[in-house]
């Protein structure tokens, strides 16, 4: 039957259709609509007086700013991490499977929690980190990290790295099982340092992996506004506020649906123009090759 | 390598999985400190690495005089319908994507692969808006229609990954045999398939069960609070209980932890077959 490979995926389609595309036109014209939910009378076509409003709006640039910000320390420090920690559970060793499941753990628990955990962990009066930080000379008082004016946004970002570290590493290090382990045996024959090898053969063969996880990993994270929306709410003062949870704010605390579209919309472009520059600089790296 | 040398690499190599193991395990560690210290040794006692008494006290409160259990039989009731929900229509259409090619296959790819880029927070205001005159916002169905829809390419793709893996040869000897497709899908290749369907149902659970951004758009009354929210309001609503605010926090946490040692096995196949989700 011709049918069948429809039948069998039309129940899915169908719901994506309805309740992601049809959504995403409709949030797309409101970008261009005078739109606020306590306000009946709203909902005319205003053209791109949003966008106007948006390329004046300080808060706006200081949430693009720090999305550059939070988006690239969690990628690198998750990555960095992730890379270690997977290449430390590629070798066997004895209590291997346990060790794995622990450090893989922090995946397992709710974002929302992995917040208000941390969020404690930073507050003074029940946490231990300021104290710490404080016995080792880095604070002057044992502060709250996260009402720092000029370092809160490391909160969130400690918080994203502790939950985001075991993403990198299953995945790095289902590439790096992958690996024929004659390839080491060799280059140990041959004399190769554990460096070099580590340099011509494993990374090359991680490569695309690399780059398929960190591409999509931070246009996830720049995205990801749980974090920030449990942890400091964008404060203080908007410090800590990132593109995504500026858009949430507007939606769920202005119940202004019209702005909070249209700064959806530029921050969608501005991930579709990333993404496509990583396409084309991996096109350019290849055929170099 | 000579034996001193390899010694010396052994222990740095156990001493590092110890120091991760340790950050990984040092936060909720904390969580379940704090939930069982008596509020009396809380502030006195705020560094030490465990309290000098323990008690159940927070517990006992967030069990039986809050709207707790409400809230966790709320997120229950939504993790579980989705997990379940999503777990079928994924069989179904990653049966499709591993066992066909058809016409329009590459643009329903495509557009699933879309449902995974573009930021979902852009879609709280019009879902919003769609619900709320059918009567869906503040109740558990509609978040249940809005988390399967938003789950369900990620586990479509995982599926086909599960199916991929089962040879072709099987269903076909059946038809030869007279089955019809269907007939030899479901008998003889879901059962094969039990183990993909269960690490699926976990991820999707997961996932379900931390969703917070669109809970607390569409959800304002107590009574379809899900944990997440209800988590959240408890902590703006008073001033912050902290061991009974991590006692609800363990609460939480508990489900997530069994769902996780159920599906850590296929971890590595779930991340890697979608490559997108968290």
């Amino acid at each position: 039957m011709a049918s069948e490979p429809y039948l069998y995926s039309a129940p899915a389609l169908i719901l994506i259709v309805t309740v992601m595309l049809v959504p995403l036109v409709i949030g797309i014209s409101y970008a261009f609509r005078d739109m606020t939910l306590l306000d009946p009378f709203s909902g005319g076509f205003i053209g791109l007086d949003h966008f106007r409003a948006i390329a004046k709006d300080k808060t706006f640039w200081l949430a693009l700013k720090n999305t550059v910000y939070w988006t690239g320390y969690s990628v690198a420090l998750q990555f960095l991490f992730g890379l270690i920690l997977a290449l430390l559970l590629d070798k066997p060793f004895y209590g291997r499977g346990l060790a794995q499941a622990l450090c893989f753990l922090p995946w397992a628990v709710p974002s929302f929690l992995s917040g208000l955990n941390w969020a404690m962990l930073f507050n003074p009066v029940v946490g231990p980190i300021p104290h710490w930080l404080y016995g080792l000379g880095l604070m002057s008082a044992p502060d709250n990290l996260l009402s720092s004016p000029t370092h809160a946004m490391w909160g969130p970002i400690i918080a994203n790295v502790w939950w985001g570290i075991p993403f990198f590493a299953i995945t790095l290090l289902a590439a790096l099982q992958s690996i024929p382990r004659d390839l080491y045996e060799a280059a140990a024959i041959d004399g190769a340092t554990p460096f070099q090898r580590f340099r011509s053969i494993t990374l090359p063969f991680l490569a695309p992996t690399i780059a398929i996880t960190v591409m999509l990993r931070t246009v996830w994270i720049a995205n990801f506004a749980d974090l920030i929306v449990v942890m400091t709410n964008g404060g203080p003062a908007d410090r800590t506020q990132i593109v995504a949870s500026y858009i949430f704010t507007q939606a769920f605390r202005r119940l202004d649906f019209g702005y909070a579209s249209a700064i959806a919309m530029v921050l969608l472009a501005l991930l579709l123009v990333y993404s496509m520059l990583i396409v084309l600089l991996r096109q350019t790296l290849l055929r170099e090759r | 390598m000579t034996r001193p040398k390899r010694l010396v690499a052994t222990v740095a190599h156990r001493a590092a999985i110890l120091c991760y193991v340790v950050f990984a395990l040092f936060p909720l560690f904390w969580l379940l400190k704090v939930s069982v210290t008596p509020n009396d040794l809380l502030y006195s006692e705020g560094v030490r690495l465990w309290p000098s008494r323990t008690v159940f006290d927070h517990f006992d409160f967030v069990l039986r005089h809050s709207d707790f259990p409400l809230f966790f039989r709320n997120s229950m009731i939504v993790s579980l319908s989705t997990a379940f929900i999503v777990t079928i229509l994924a069989s179904l259409g990653g049966y499709a994507m591993s066992r066909f090619t058809f016409r329009g296959k590459f643009w329903i790819v495509g557009l699933m692969l879309l449902t995974q880029m573009f930021p979902l927070v852009m879609l709280i205001a019009p879902i919003f808006k769609i619900l709320s005159p059918l009567g869906l916002t503040n109740s558990l169905s509609g978040l249940i229609l809005v988390y399967v829809a938003f789950n369900v390419p990620f586990a479509t793709f995982l599926m086909q990954s599960f199916f991929d893996g089962i040879p072709k040869d099987l269903e076909e000897a059946a038809m030869i045999d007279g089955a019809t497709r269907f007939m030899a899908f479901r008998q003889i290749i879901l059962p094969l398939t039990l183990p993909g369907m269960a690490a699926t149902l976990g991820f999707v659970f997961t996932a379900a069960w931390s969703e917070l951004l669109f809970a607390l758009m569409l959800i304002s009354g107590v009574d379809a609070s899900t944990f997440p929210v209800g988590l959240l309001s408890f902590v703006s609503k008073f001033s912050v209980d902290f061991g009974q605010m991590m006692a609800a926090g363990v609460l939480a946490l508990i489900p997530a932890c069994l769902f996780f040692f159920f599906i850590q096995r296929y971890l590595v196949q779930g991340l890697t077959a979608g490559a997108v989700k968290g």
